[in-house]
């Protein structure tokens, strides 16, 4: 136990990847680092500042929306800003969110690594993400303004419109190729890196998870990739492939967009999964239930995330016969992800539950996920799905299972890898209050919009009818009630960062995977030694046995 | 050379040095998926116009060199040998031959643009190009099929480009003795990436030239 | 010939075990290759020849079919896929499957659309 004390001088190894002599002093010791752990750290900052900024810009539309008619901004400016919100919480936010940081920080450490397979491809991504995520931005301020067209940028509006949608899509594609990147680096260090006797079913399941995540980061990107590309050319040279005025047909824009992004919406949540599936063994101090189900139905839902794409074109004019066909795909979806959230349960089952803030979390993130799965039901049903389509309903859909799933998770990720990444500690009665105030606003602002959608309020207006004015008078003050539980919980985590009572255990939850054998924070290269594992990863007995020899010693 | 196949997991302590050339092919193979499924979106988008457009398909191919395309199908299957032959030579530690082999891939390559540009460049002079007063007159249908002709030789060409840059980094770095006999995943690398190229032109041939 | 083939099989099976960190020189020697690329050559005019009669709605196929073989030949032989590890077969039959799956699921909207 060397950690904390100043007085003990410390070997190499043992300095924290902070304060570790590098090759480059000051912010080039960042800017120039190929170390994973510091560029999660990189992502995480550049993301956050991403996620602020699309945030303020919601709540700007949901104070639009406070009245009818023009309330503080001009229809015009209202598309641009759904745009916007769109492109920047989905492309920089949402898709790399868990992966790019949790996974760049834990993941070579859950397997026993010293680094990433690729570590300068890694730092490649990073400044691929931050030239994606500037060019997004600056698309703002050059030429005729913001994207109008949704982050969906559907063909033939944008091909026509006016607005920057060249750069917009540019960004997205950089983006894209950053996603690639990491998912191939990550892959590769999969199967490459394990330390020896970390089998493929003794790997945790959030390393599961990202590698499924990686294999669609990898097979799907490239068609948005492509697709994106030829929305440029057209609007450039006319080559007419998805412009109906030259024989081109729109819906394959369709087809290919969806391609990508219905997939893309599992390398959203999976890691995500893997997360919970991390957090939850962990406090309630049990082995996960059903860990090979888990595992394996994170590469189900991968595979079967591409059948389903043409659920987002059910009122497009796709055929009968394939509606049908993905009407029902889209069903089977719904088996992987219940068989996760069963296991997640089961686990709890006669566990010893400790309700720390990143349990907290995680028992409210399966709460409003299942809400936001099984309304993903009635949209995938045909029949229902023509009367809700494009209404508030698929924005609280979409919303929950999204913000939801993905962003409640990325909140809990932070809260439970805190002590690990910062070797400090929050204010945990804070964080507790924050999980629940974020919870309650969340549900003031999303829930009216499902009641909305059904009645018949369609997205992307600016204006409405006064009979939906209650509804989003109310969901206005929970878009209120949640930023305010956003920002006091950042607030708590920087202050964390910056003055919070020093944790320097390996270990101060009780997990039991390898990222609570290393010190906090870890060494440059993370291990003195490389491990060898002899068990599974959720096996608390053995973490017992080691505190009883501890103790015995 | 002092490399010790005892120890190839051998670290030095500031700098994590870590040779893992099955990991760098196994990220190249990754890639090359990457690339299969960019073209694969514009195969997809083919597939469903000749299914759309199957007569005007036909008419518009007929303006198509079948002789020019046959010449770059021969050109690019021998480049890729050459590439193969490389890597034996290296491998038989025949330095000087390797490297001689890797030009004559890298002539192919430039002489398959050449090609390219002429045939392009005919095409422009009778005016089928995007927005081009001949294409204007055309059919729908073949007004699609020029738009995938042009983006995808034009992508495939810009890989032909970015493997020629590739296969020549790799040629530097032998002559200067970083690729040896025994350290040859980067010119494997690149033989992949070359081989990949040729085979979207093993498709894009019979797809664009060879409809009747 | 064959004396090759056993070298690649047991080497392979070591790379299972990690042991794949130094690439070993293994690839054929020149001549088969040549032969592969008379081979694809060969494909290449037959290709071309068949292409001049009319096989109707049997053509595209053939084209394929023959684009496929060709495939095979650089995948097995230059890009030594048949002589690798067990992984990147695997990967490769990923990568196909995924965007056949995609294809087919693509016209079971055109089809019956138009």
């Amino acid at each position: 136990m060397a950690n904390g004390t100043i007085a003990v001088p410390k070997k190499a190894a043992e300095v924290d990847f902070y304060h570790v002599r590098t090759k480059h002093k000051g912010i080039m010791a960042w800017l120039l680092t190929t170390d994973h752990k510091r560029i999660g750290l990189m992502y995480l900052s550049a993301m956050s500042v991403f996620f602020l900024a699309a945030m303020t810009i919601g709540v700007l539309m949901r104070l639009e929306m406070l009245t009818p008619g023009e309330t503080i901004m001009s229809a015009q400016t209202y598309n641009s800003f759904f745009t916007l919100h769109g492109v920047i919480m989905i492309f920089l936010f949402i898709i790399p969110g868990v992966p790019a940081v949790f996974g760049n920080f834990m993941l070579p450490i859950q397997l026993g690594a010293k680094d990433v397979q690729f570590p300068k491809l890694n730092l490649m991504s990073w400044y691929l993400y931050m030239i994606g995520g500037g060019l997004a931005i600056f698309s703002l301020f050059i030429g005729s303004g913001i994207a109008d067209t949704g982050w969906t940028f559907y063909a033939p509006y944008s091909i026509r419109t006016t607005t920057n949608v060249s750069i917009s899509v540019f960004a997205a594609f950089i983006l894209g190729f950053s996603s690639i990147l990491t998912g191939l680096n990550f892959l590769t260090t999969i199967h490459r890196l394990r330390c020896p006797g970390m089998t493929w079913f003794r790997m945790p399941l959030f390393v599961w998870s990202v590698y499924a995540t990686s294999w669609i980061q990898v097979l799907a990107t490239p068609i948005i990739g492509i697709t994106l590309l030829l929305v440029i050319l057209e609007r450039a040279f006319g080559i007419g492939v998805f412009d109906p005025a030259l024989g081109g047909d729109p819906l394959l824009y369709q087809h290919l967009f969806w391609i990508y992004s219905h997939p893309a919406v599992y390398i959203m949540i999976l890691p995500a999964m893997g997360v919970v599936s991390e957090i939850i063994p962990t406090f309630a101090k049990k082995p996960i239930f059903g860990y090979v189900p888990i595992a394996i139905s994170s590469l189900a839902i991968a595979l079967v995330g591409y059948l389903v794409w043409g659920h987002h074109m059910f009122s497009s004019g796709i055929s009968d016969t394939s509606r049908v066909i993905f009407s029902l795909l889209t069903f089977f979806v719904a088996l992987p992800s219940g068989i996760k959230v069963f296991n997640w349960v089961a686990t709890l089952y006669k566990g010893s539950i400790e309700m720390t803030a990143p349990m907290l979390f995680t028992m409210l993130f399966i709460f409003i996920f299942s809400i936001g799965g099984l309304t993903g039901l009635t949209l995938g049903a045909l029949n229902t799905d023509l009367h809700l389509t494009d209404t508030y309903y698929v924005v609280a859909h979409f919303h929950y299972v999204m913000f939801g799933g993905m962003g409640l998770i990325f909140f809990a990720s932070i809260h439970y890898w805190f002590p690990k990444m910062f070797g400090k500690m929050y204010n945990e009665k804070v964080a507790k209050v924050t999980a629940y105030w974020i919870a309650i606003g969340f549900n003031t602002l999303y829930f009216p919009m499902f009641i909305m959608g059904y009645m018949g309020m369609p997205r992307r207006y600016y204006d409405y009818l006064p009979e939906y004015q209650i509804y989003h008078i109310i969901s206005t003050v929970g878009s209120w009630i949640l930023v305010s539980g956003i920002l006091v919980m950042a607030f708590n985590l920087i202050n964390g960062i910056r003055k919070g009572k020093k944790c320097t255990e390996d270990n101060p939850w009780g997990g039991t995977t390898l990222e609570w054998t290393v010190p906090s924070p870890p060494p440059l290269e993370n291990f003195d030694e490389i491990p060898t594992v002899t068990a599974g990863p959720y096996d608390h007995t053995h973490i017992h046995k080691q505190d009883r020899q501890e103790v015995s010693n | 050379m002092s490399y010790n196949s005892d120890t190839a997991d051998q670290e030095i302590h500031e700098v994590h040095i870590h040779r893992d050339d099955f990991g760098s092919k196994m990220g190249m193979w990754l890639f090359l998926f990457t690339e299969v499924l960019l073209f694969g979106g514009l195969f997809i988008l083919y597939a469903s116009y000749r299914f759309i457009y199957a007569d005007a398909f036909v008419v518009a191919a007929g303006e198509l060199d079948v002789f020019m395309g046959a010449i770059n199908t021969v050109i690019l299957l021998t480049s890729s040998l050459t590439v193969v032959l490389a890597i034996v030579a290296l491998q038989k530690s025949n330095k000087k031959l390797s490297l001689f082999f890797l030009w004559v891939t890298v002539f192919c390559g430039l002489i398959f643009l050449v090609n390219k540009y002429f045939e392009w460049g005919a095409k422009f002079h009778h005016g089928i190009y995007p927005k081009g007063p001949a294409l204007q007159d055309m059919s729908e249908g073949e007004v699609m099929y020029f738009g995938l002709y042009y983006v995808m030789t034009g992508l495939h060409g810009l890989h032909i480009v970015v493997g020629l840059a590739f296969i020549g980094f790799v040629m530097w770095q032998i002559k200067k003795d970083v690729i040896t006999a025994t350290n040859f995943q980067k010119l494997e690398n690149s033989g992949l990436y070359w081989h990949l190229v040729d085979i979207i032109w093993i498709f894009l041939f019979p797809l664009f030239y060879l409809i009747h | 010939m064959s004396n090759h083939n056993s070298d690649h099989s047991s080497h392979s099976e070591h790379s299972e075990n990690d042991d794949g960190h130094i690439a070993v020189a293994h690839h054929p020697s020149y001549g088969i290759n040549v032969l592969v690329w008379i081979g694809l050559l060969s494909l290449t005019s037959i290709t071309v020849a068949v292409a001049g009669i009319d096989l109707g709605s049997l053509a595209l196929t053939v084209a394929l079919i023959i684009a496929t073989v060709k495939t095979m030949f650089v995948i097995n032989f230059f890009m030594h896929l048949k002589f690798d590890n067990k992984v990147f077969k695997i990967f490769v039959g990923v990568c196909m499957l995924i965007f056949i799956i995609v294809l087919i699921l693509t016209f079971f909207d055109l089809t019956f659309r138009y």
